[in-house]
Protein backbone atom coordinates (compact mmCIF):
# COMPACT_ATOMS: atom_id res chain seq x y z
CA UNK A 1 0.00 0.00 0.00
CA UNK A 2 1.64 3.59 -1.25
CA UNK A 3 1.69 6.36 1.51
CA UNK A 4 0.29 10.00 1.18
CA UNK A 5 1.26 13.34 1.49
CA UNK A 6 -0.55 16.27 4.15
CA UNK A 7 -0.30 18.92 6.30
CA UNK A 8 -0.25 19.01 10.13
CA UNK A 9 -3.22 20.83 11.18
CA UNK A 10 -3.33 21.29 15.17
CA UNK A 11 -4.15 19.30 17.76
CA UNK A 12 -7.35 18.44 19.64
CA UNK A 13 -8.56 15.73 22.17
CA UNK A 14 -11.62 13.62 21.24
CA UNK A 15 -13.14 11.29 23.68
CA UNK A 16 -13.44 7.17 23.03
CA UNK A 17 -16.59 5.26 23.78
CA UNK A 18 -15.28 4.62 27.42
CA UNK A 19 -14.91 8.42 27.80
CA UNK A 20 -11.66 8.41 27.86
CA UNK A 21 -9.95 11.42 26.08
CA UNK A 22 -7.86 10.88 23.45
CA UNK A 23 -5.45 13.23 22.07
CA UNK A 24 -5.06 13.52 18.64
CA UNK A 25 -3.45 15.65 15.55
CA UNK A 26 -5.27 16.22 12.86
CA UNK A 27 -3.83 16.08 9.68
CA UNK A 28 -5.36 17.25 6.18
CA UNK A 29 -3.83 14.17 4.08
CA UNK A 30 -4.47 13.95 0.46
CA UNK A 31 -5.85 13.52 -2.44
CA UNK A 32 -2.66 12.76 -3.91
CA UNK A 33 -1.92 12.24 -7.16
CA UNK A 34 0.56 9.52 -9.12
CA UNK A 35 3.11 10.88 -10.95
CA UNK A 36 5.61 8.02 -11.52
CA UNK A 37 5.23 4.38 -11.05
CA UNK A 38 8.91 3.32 -10.56
CA UNK A 39 9.61 -0.49 -11.15
CA UNK A 40 12.89 -2.82 -11.00
CA UNK A 41 12.62 -2.91 -14.97
CA UNK A 42 13.43 0.63 -15.06
CA UNK A 43 14.70 2.21 -11.87
CA UNK A 44 16.10 -0.84 -10.04
CA UNK A 45 13.23 -0.44 -7.51
CA UNK A 46 9.76 -0.41 -6.90
CA UNK A 47 7.79 2.82 -5.58
CA UNK A 48 5.15 5.08 -6.21
CA UNK A 49 5.88 8.96 -6.66
CA UNK A 50 3.08 11.12 -5.29
CA UNK A 51 2.60 14.58 -5.06
CA UNK A 52 -0.32 16.51 -2.93
CA UNK A 53 -3.04 18.59 -4.97
CA UNK A 54 -3.07 21.37 -2.99
CA UNK A 55 -5.83 24.20 -2.89
CA UNK A 56 -8.60 26.14 -1.41
CA UNK A 57 -10.66 24.64 0.95
CA UNK A 58 -14.12 26.27 1.04
CA UNK A 59 -16.04 26.86 4.31
CA UNK A 60 -18.17 24.29 3.76
CA UNK A 61 -17.07 20.43 3.97
CA UNK A 62 -16.07 19.08 0.86
CA UNK A 63 -16.05 22.35 -0.03
CA UNK A 64 -11.98 21.92 -2.17
CA UNK A 65 -10.78 23.92 -5.47
CA UNK A 66 -7.59 22.53 -6.68
CA UNK A 67 -4.86 25.14 -7.51
CA UNK A 68 -1.91 24.62 -8.72
CA UNK A 69 1.49 26.05 -8.22
CA UNK A 70 2.37 29.47 -9.80
CA UNK A 71 5.95 29.11 -10.77
CA UNK A 72 6.87 25.29 -12.16
CA UNK A 73 10.55 25.35 -13.25
CA UNK A 74 10.99 23.62 -16.66
CA UNK A 75 12.38 20.21 -15.44
CA UNK A 76 10.01 19.67 -13.05
CA UNK A 77 7.06 20.83 -15.72
CA UNK A 78 8.84 18.04 -17.81
CA UNK A 79 8.10 15.23 -15.46
CA UNK A 80 4.28 16.76 -14.66
CA UNK A 81 3.55 17.29 -18.40
CA UNK A 82 5.17 12.83 -19.18
CA UNK A 83 3.05 11.95 -16.29
CA UNK A 84 -0.06 13.94 -17.67
CA UNK A 85 -1.25 15.47 -14.92
CA UNK A 86 -1.03 19.13 -13.20
CA UNK A 87 1.94 20.32 -11.46
CA UNK A 88 2.34 19.91 -7.38
CA UNK A 89 4.45 21.86 -4.82
CA UNK A 90 5.43 18.59 -3.17
CA UNK A 91 6.66 15.36 -4.94
CA UNK A 92 7.33 12.40 -2.35
CA UNK A 93 7.91 8.41 -3.29
CA UNK A 94 6.90 5.37 -1.29
CA UNK A 95 8.07 1.90 -1.74
CA UNK A 96 5.68 -0.71 -3.09
CA UNK A 97 5.13 -4.00 -3.33
CA UNK A 98 6.01 -5.18 -7.60
CA UNK A 99 2.33 -6.11 -7.39
CA UNK A 100 1.00 -3.05 -6.52
CA UNK A 101 -1.43 -1.31 -9.69
CA UNK A 102 -0.92 1.82 -9.85
CA UNK A 103 0.09 4.37 -13.15
CA UNK A 104 0.82 8.06 -13.24
CA UNK A 105 -2.39 10.51 -13.14
CA UNK A 106 -4.06 7.74 -9.95
CA UNK A 107 -5.46 9.80 -7.58
CA UNK A 108 -4.48 8.23 -3.73
CA UNK A 109 -6.59 9.52 -0.65
CA UNK A 110 -7.23 8.97 3.01
CA UNK A 111 -9.31 6.19 2.32
CA UNK A 112 -6.68 4.17 1.95
CA UNK A 113 -6.15 4.44 5.57
CA UNK A 114 -9.33 3.09 8.30
CA UNK A 115 -9.77 3.83 11.99
CA UNK A 116 -7.55 1.63 13.96
CA UNK A 117 -4.42 1.36 11.04
CA UNK A 118 -0.77 2.32 12.84
CA UNK A 119 0.62 4.54 10.52
CA UNK A 120 4.14 6.14 10.62
CA UNK A 121 4.05 10.13 9.99
CA UNK A 122 7.32 11.46 8.55
CA UNK A 123 7.51 15.37 9.15
CA UNK A 124 10.66 17.95 9.60
CA UNK A 125 10.94 19.11 13.03
CA UNK A 126 10.73 22.43 14.42
CA UNK A 127 13.80 24.00 14.49
CA UNK A 128 15.78 25.18 17.92
CA UNK A 129 19.19 26.61 16.34
CA UNK A 130 22.33 25.88 17.54
CA UNK A 131 21.57 24.26 20.84
CA UNK A 132 23.86 22.79 23.98
CA UNK A 133 24.24 19.42 25.01
CA UNK A 134 21.53 19.89 27.56
CA UNK A 135 18.59 20.78 25.22
CA UNK A 136 20.27 18.16 22.17
CA UNK A 137 21.31 15.16 23.40
CA UNK A 138 19.89 15.37 27.17
CA UNK A 139 22.93 15.65 29.21
CA UNK A 140 22.66 16.18 33.14
CA UNK A 141 24.35 19.57 33.42
CA UNK A 142 26.01 20.25 36.94
CA UNK A 143 25.41 21.82 39.85
CA UNK A 144 23.62 25.70 39.69
CA UNK A 145 25.15 27.08 43.10
CA UNK A 146 27.26 25.89 45.98
CA UNK A 147 30.60 27.07 44.32
CA UNK A 148 29.76 24.38 41.33
CA UNK A 149 32.06 25.75 38.44
CA UNK A 150 30.01 23.16 36.01
CA UNK A 151 27.23 24.29 34.59
CA UNK A 152 25.93 23.25 31.47
CA UNK A 153 29.10 22.22 29.73
CA UNK A 154 29.62 18.76 28.05
CA UNK A 155 32.34 17.22 30.14
CA UNK A 156 34.97 15.01 29.18
CA UNK A 157 34.73 14.12 25.33
CA UNK A 158 37.46 11.46 26.11
CA UNK A 159 40.62 9.94 27.12
CA UNK A 160 44.54 11.50 27.10
CA UNK A 161 47.00 10.38 25.10
CA UNK A 162 46.31 7.61 23.92
CA UNK A 163 44.20 8.24 21.59
CA UNK A 164 44.76 11.49 20.98
CA UNK A 165 42.02 12.45 19.42
CA UNK A 166 37.80 12.56 19.93
CA UNK A 167 35.74 9.51 18.97
CA UNK A 168 33.70 10.17 15.82
CA UNK A 169 30.21 10.76 17.44
CA UNK A 170 30.99 12.06 19.94
CA UNK A 171 27.19 14.14 20.60
CA UNK A 172 28.44 17.67 21.23
CA UNK A 173 26.32 21.01 20.89
CA UNK A 174 25.09 21.94 17.66
CA UNK A 175 22.01 22.58 15.36
CA UNK A 176 19.14 20.98 16.83
CA UNK A 177 15.41 20.37 15.50
CA UNK A 178 14.72 20.94 11.68
CA UNK A 179 15.38 17.75 10.60
CA UNK A 180 13.71 14.77 9.19
CA UNK A 181 11.52 13.01 12.02
CA UNK A 182 9.44 10.04 11.40
CA UNK A 183 6.96 9.04 14.60
CA UNK A 184 6.10 5.17 13.99
CA UNK A 185 3.08 3.21 14.71
CA UNK A 186 0.33 5.54 15.77
CA UNK A 187 -2.63 4.87 15.91
CA UNK A 188 -5.40 6.40 13.04
CA UNK A 189 -8.73 7.14 15.66
CA UNK A 190 -10.92 8.63 12.65
CA UNK A 191 -10.63 9.15 8.73
CA UNK A 192 -12.84 11.96 7.43
CA UNK A 193 -12.84 11.14 3.61
CA UNK A 194 -14.99 13.77 2.56
CA UNK A 195 -12.57 16.41 4.25
CA UNK A 196 -9.57 14.64 3.37
CA UNK A 197 -9.24 14.39 7.10
CA UNK A 198 -7.23 12.03 9.28
CA UNK A 199 -7.39 12.11 12.84
CA UNK A 200 -3.80 10.37 14.50
CA UNK A 201 -3.67 9.66 18.21
CA UNK A 202 -0.52 11.61 19.89
CA UNK A 203 1.84 14.36 18.64
CA UNK A 204 3.58 14.45 15.53
CA UNK A 205 7.40 16.30 14.70
CA UNK A 206 7.07 19.74 13.08
CA UNK A 207 4.89 22.65 13.09
CA UNK A 208 0.95 23.52 11.88
CA UNK A 209 0.94 23.68 8.23
CA UNK A 210 4.06 21.92 8.04
CA UNK A 211 4.24 18.71 5.48
CA UNK A 212 3.95 15.39 6.01
CA UNK A 213 4.30 11.79 4.80
CA UNK A 214 1.62 9.29 6.40
CA UNK A 215 2.73 5.92 5.38
CA UNK A 216 1.27 2.40 6.76
CA UNK A 217 3.54 1.40 9.55
CA UNK A 218 6.54 -0.69 8.37
CA UNK A 219 6.62 -2.33 11.82
CA UNK A 220 4.43 -3.57 15.16
CA UNK A 221 1.44 -5.10 14.58
CA UNK A 222 -1.35 -4.44 12.45
CA UNK A 223 -3.76 -2.50 15.26
CA UNK A 224 -2.48 -2.56 18.76
CA UNK A 225 -5.11 -2.34 21.91
CA UNK A 226 -5.46 1.64 23.16
CA UNK B 1 -7.67 33.49 13.48
CA UNK B 2 -6.37 31.32 10.35
CA UNK B 3 -8.30 29.42 8.21
CA UNK B 4 -6.33 26.06 9.39
CA UNK B 5 -8.05 26.53 13.23
CA UNK B 6 -11.48 27.20 11.42
CA UNK B 7 -10.81 23.51 10.35
CA UNK B 8 -9.89 22.66 14.06
CA UNK B 9 -13.17 24.00 15.35
CA UNK B 10 -15.17 23.22 13.15
CA UNK B 11 -13.84 19.10 13.24
CA UNK B 12 -14.29 19.75 17.18
CA UNK B 13 -17.77 20.31 16.68
CA UNK B 14 -18.26 16.81 15.49
CA UNK B 15 -17.61 15.91 19.05
CA UNK B 16 -19.12 18.31 21.41
CA UNK B 17 -22.78 17.66 22.85
CA UNK B 18 -24.87 20.52 22.20
CA UNK B 19 -27.51 20.88 24.73
CA UNK B 20 -25.43 21.26 27.46
CA UNK B 21 -27.11 24.23 29.83
CA UNK B 22 -26.15 27.07 30.52
CA UNK B 23 -24.22 27.79 33.92
CA UNK B 24 -21.57 29.62 34.97
CA UNK B 25 -18.98 30.10 37.74
CA UNK B 26 -21.15 30.22 41.19
CA UNK B 27 -23.75 27.99 39.80
CA UNK B 28 -24.91 25.29 41.94
CA UNK B 29 -25.18 21.73 39.59
CA UNK B 30 -26.52 18.17 40.13
CA UNK B 31 -24.15 16.29 37.35
CA UNK B 32 -25.28 13.11 36.48
CA UNK B 33 -22.06 10.55 35.75
CA UNK B 34 -22.04 7.47 34.56
CA UNK B 35 -19.72 4.74 36.44
CA UNK B 36 -18.79 1.35 35.61
CA UNK B 37 -18.43 -1.44 37.92
CA UNK B 38 -17.65 -4.50 36.47
CA UNK B 39 -20.11 -5.57 33.69
CA UNK B 40 -23.08 -2.61 35.51
CA UNK B 41 -22.99 0.87 34.44
CA UNK B 42 -25.18 3.24 36.46
CA UNK B 43 -25.63 7.16 37.32
CA UNK B 44 -24.16 8.68 40.10
CA UNK B 45 -24.66 12.39 41.00
CA UNK B 46 -22.00 14.74 42.36
CA UNK B 47 -23.73 18.13 43.50
CA UNK B 48 -22.01 21.00 44.10
CA UNK B 49 -20.93 24.36 43.12
CA UNK B 50 -18.78 25.23 40.28
CA UNK B 51 -16.03 26.96 41.20
CA UNK B 52 -13.87 27.30 37.52
CA UNK B 53 -14.75 26.68 34.10
CA UNK B 54 -11.74 26.44 31.66
CA UNK B 55 -10.79 25.63 28.15
CA UNK B 56 -12.69 25.60 24.98
CA UNK B 57 -14.00 22.85 22.77
CA UNK B 58 -13.73 19.58 23.49
CA UNK B 59 -11.63 20.02 25.92
CA UNK B 60 -13.57 22.31 28.23
CA UNK B 61 -13.39 21.34 31.72
CA UNK B 62 -15.66 22.91 34.55
CA UNK B 63 -14.46 22.11 38.73
CA UNK B 64 -17.28 21.14 41.10
CA UNK B 65 -16.99 22.08 44.75
CA UNK B 66 -18.81 20.75 47.40
CA UNK B 67 -18.35 20.01 50.98
CA UNK B 68 -18.71 16.26 52.22
CA UNK B 69 -18.83 16.55 55.63
CA UNK B 70 -16.13 18.80 56.74
CA UNK B 71 -13.80 18.21 53.89
CA UNK B 72 -14.17 19.42 50.48
CA UNK B 73 -14.22 17.87 47.24
CA UNK B 74 -13.52 18.99 44.06
CA UNK B 75 -13.86 17.36 40.95
CA UNK B 76 -13.22 18.31 37.41
CA UNK B 77 -15.81 16.58 34.93
CA UNK B 78 -14.59 17.27 30.81
CA UNK B 79 -17.52 19.11 29.61
CA UNK B 80 -18.34 17.12 26.45
CA UNK B 81 -17.11 13.77 27.95
CA UNK B 82 -19.45 10.82 27.48
CA UNK B 83 -19.24 9.84 31.02
CA UNK B 84 -21.11 12.91 31.75
CA UNK B 85 -24.89 11.70 31.46
CA UNK B 86 -26.59 14.94 32.17
CA UNK B 87 -26.10 17.96 34.05
CA UNK B 88 -28.56 19.76 35.73
CA UNK B 89 -28.51 23.59 37.00
CA UNK B 90 -29.99 23.80 40.47
CA UNK B 91 -29.26 27.16 41.97
CA UNK B 92 -28.17 30.03 40.09
CA UNK B 93 -24.92 31.81 42.05
CA UNK B 94 -25.14 35.30 42.32
CA UNK B 95 -20.89 35.73 41.98
CA UNK B 96 -18.13 38.21 41.00
CA UNK B 97 -15.28 36.43 39.72
CA UNK B 98 -15.50 33.56 36.62
CA UNK B 99 -13.23 31.64 38.86
CA UNK B 100 -14.27 31.37 42.92
CA UNK B 101 -11.01 29.54 43.93
CA UNK B 102 -11.17 31.23 46.98
CA UNK B 103 -13.86 29.44 48.46
CA UNK B 104 -11.50 27.32 49.59
CA UNK B 105 -10.41 29.30 52.21
CA UNK B 106 -13.62 29.47 53.32
CA UNK B 107 -16.26 27.57 54.98
CA UNK B 108 -19.78 27.49 56.91
CA UNK B 109 -21.34 30.48 56.21
CA UNK B 110 -19.23 32.69 54.87
CA UNK B 111 -18.91 29.95 51.86
CA UNK B 112 -22.27 30.50 51.02
CA UNK B 113 -22.85 32.11 47.77
CA UNK B 114 -25.68 34.55 47.49
CA UNK B 115 -28.65 33.18 44.87
CA UNK B 116 -29.38 35.26 41.81
CA UNK B 117 -32.48 37.23 41.11
CA UNK B 118 -33.85 37.23 37.96
CA UNK B 119 -34.29 40.26 36.46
Amino acid sequence: MSGILGKKIGMTQIYGEDGAAIPVTVLRAGPCVVVQRKTTDTDGYEAVQVGLVEGRYGVEPGEFEPKAPRKVNQARRGHFAKAGVEPTRRLAEFRVGADFESAAGDTIDVSIFSADDLVDVIGTSKGKGFQGVIKRHGFGGGRASHGSMFHRAPGSIGQSADPSRVFPGMRAPGQDGNRRVTSKNLRVVRVDAEENLLFVKGAIPGARNSYVAIRPAKKGKKSQQG
Amino acid sequence: MSRQTNVLQRHEAHFMKDGQPDFRAGDTVRVHVRVVEGEKERIQIFEGVVIARRGGGTRETFTVRKMSGSVGVERIFPLHSPTIDQIEVSRRGKVRRGRLYYLRDLRGKAARIEEKREV
